[in-house]
């Protein structure tokens, strides 16, 4: 279980807990959070699951596996140094914290 | 959203409307569409009664993995849910499992279910999707010969797939989904053959280069790819154990194929029964309108079963994919909260064989130029399809970077032409920085595609 904080674009965030084992992609469309489309199911396919990952984090993540490196290329909003794939973001307790900002747009 | 409200309202006087003077929606089908269309609503705050009609009595689900991971055996089931078990109930979803939407009085504005339960509605949406087109040929309806399209059908062809024995198993049709089938056929240690009646496997919706790659992919990995062949007659079996099973496919020539199994894989049919017995508009999908509103506008159509207006074509079309479902489903849910406006997403789709990637961005069919960029050899490359020297679509096959960023250009305009895509050392992810500044909007390019191009 890690409490997740989504960051809206309007200033507002939704706090959930996300049970493993889940995703952070996983954990968004479970609690109807909108900013998060993922058509493609988490299959690294679509970036349409693009979040910022919070500039303060320290939570180890996993390192970016090349696809997820390529599709982050052409999501909607710009990619930044922060950009990940939260389909490619597993929940454990070590992430237990994360916060996480939604882009503008999915597509 | 209290002006949206009042709209919503305003349009719906004399039809159900309920405590929060929203109309009371009614979604059928409980696919990638329907499901999409009731998040939606809640997530923009939408306050009314919502109640989503699932025939299938499994939890909602992607249909996607079915032909891969799932059948494969790397995604459970538990993988393949659109939302989990609580997930509707603790939105106020009302979702009825099990159940069929046998009839729409749109006289009194209700949904009649073969239960004999009635749902009054003020907006209702039709997200019935497809079903796989049968074979028309004798010995079709013999044992083991199978279509797929839901999760009870991929549990039986997993079962048959995994229970020890090598099959001999024949794909008829090489679409995404019969070419999909295939791979994971051929996967799982069985021997397979591919038929397909046109010149090229996914000649409908791919270029020739593309078309290319991926059938030496599948002759590479040993499965037979017979073009420009039909079947003609499927056989039962000769021996006393199993006459109602097939066990040969006849094919036009009369070469014989041994079959324990065969899986068909041409087309799907949309799901229009109920509008066409409601007298709503219908051919080859209910016919919608920009705002994919039926020819009664309390009643949209979205995803699979719906005809619309694509400004990326200039004409109706008719498209299978999850990026169709899900976006239509968005733009229906806040149509009805009285953000109108026209559906206008570009198309994308991809498929997954063995371990390509391929990833199809906009509507290629119609283009009179094709390039190709990239390392073919290497089975990394992207062909930019042009017409009348405008970008319509790109075709990727193991390079997502060119694909999202293609979805990216041909959504905003672009003036790439094929000179420069031709030119040595082309990369696309420079060209998109290069251009700081955004090009000016253009309207999609017109050209031809008449038929359901994902297939
Ligand atoms: C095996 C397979 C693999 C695919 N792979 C891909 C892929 O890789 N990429 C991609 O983009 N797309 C893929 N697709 C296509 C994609 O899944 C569909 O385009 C998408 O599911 C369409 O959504 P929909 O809501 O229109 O229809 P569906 O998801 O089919 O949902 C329609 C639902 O409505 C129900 N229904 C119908 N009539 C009634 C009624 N009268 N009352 C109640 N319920 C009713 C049906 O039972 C069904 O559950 C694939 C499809 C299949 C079958
Ligand atoms: S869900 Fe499609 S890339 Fe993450």
């Amino acid at each position: 279980m890690a409490k997740i904080t989504y960051k809206h674009p309007n200033g507002t965030e939704t706090i959930v807990d996300v049970a493993a084992p889940n995703t952070v992609m996983r954990g968004a469309k479970t609690n109807n959070i909108d900013g998060i489309e993922a058509q493609c199911g988490g299959s690294a396919q679509c970036g349409t699951c693009h979040v910022y990952v919070d500039e303060a984090n320290t939570l180890p993540l996993p390192e970016m596996h090349e696809s997820e490196d390529e599709v982050l290329y052409g999501t909607a909003c710009p990619r930044r140094d922060n950009s990940r794939l939260s389909c490619q973001l597993p929940v454990s307790e070590e992430i237990d914290g994360l916060v996480v900002h939604l882009p503008e747009a999915q597509s | 959203m209290a002006g949206a409200r009042e709209g919503t309202a305003r349009s719906t006087a004399g039809r159900t409307a309920g405590e929060h003077g929203a109309p009371d929606v009614v979604v059928v089908g409980a696919g990638q569409g329907g499901v999409e269309t009731v998040a939606a609503l809640r997530a923009r705050g939408f306050p009314g009664r919502i109640t989503l009609v699932a025939e299938e009595t499994a939890l909602p689900y992607q249909r996607p993995p079915l032909s891969k991971g799932y059948l494969l055996g790397t995604v459970d089931r538990a993988g393949l849910e659109l939302r989990p078990d609580d997930f509707f109930s603790a939105l106020d979803i009302d979702l009825v499992r099990g159940d069929r939407a046998a009839g729409i009085d749109r006289d009194r504005g209700a949904v009649e279910l073969d239960s004999g339960r009635e749902l009054p509605y003020g907006r209702l949406v039709l997200a019935t999707g497809s079903r796989p087109r049968r074979l028309p040929v004798a010995g079709a309806d013999l044992e083991g010969v199978r279509t797929l399209r839901s999760l009870a059908g991929a549990d039986e062809l997993r079962g048959r797939l995994t229970d020890g024995r090598e099959l001999d198993v024949v794909v008829v049709g090489a679409g995404f989904l019969g070419l999909e089938l295939a791979a994971t056929a051929r996967t799982l240690g069985h021997r397979v053959t591919v038929v397909e009646a046109s010149a090229r496997v996914m000649s409908r919706v791919v270029t020739e280069a593309v078309s290319e790659h991926v059938a030496a992919e599948h002759r590479g990995q040993g499965v037979r790819v017979l073009t420009r062949r039909e079947v003609v007659a499927l056989h039962g079996g000769t021996g006393p154990e199993d006459p109602g099973h097939v066990r040969v496919v006849e094919l036009d020539g009369g070469e014989r194929l041994a079959a324990d199994l065969v899986v068909v894989g041409i087309g799907a049919l949309p799901n229009v029964e109920l509008a066409t017995a409601a007298g709503l508009l219908v051919g080859d999908g209910v016919i919608v309108d920009p705002r994919l509103r039926t020819s009664d506008p309390d009643v949209y159509a979205v995803g699979d079963c719906a005809r619309f207006p694509s400004p990326w074509t200039g004409r109706h079309v008719r498209l299978e994919s999850v990026q169709n479902a899900s976006d239509q489903a968005r733009r229906v849910a806040a149509d009805i909260l009285g953000e109108t406006g026209p559906y206008t997403a570009l198309p994308w789709f991809w498929s997954e064989q063995y371990g390509l990637r391929l990833q199809m961005a906009g509507l290629t069919a119609g283009h009179d130029e094709a390039v190709v960029a990239g390392d073919p050899d290497a089975g990394r490359f992207s062909v930019f399809c042009f017409r009348a020297g405008r970008l319509t679509g790109v075709e990727s096959v193991n390079r997502p970077a060119d694909h999202g960023i293609s979805r990216r250009l041909l959504a905003s305009g672009t003036d790439l032409t094929p000179r420069d895509v031709a030119r040595p050392g082309f990369d696309l992810r420079a060209h998109a920085q290069q251009r700081s500044a955004p090009p000016a909007q253009q309207a999609p390019a017109a050209q031809h595609a008449e038929r359901p191009v994902h297939a």
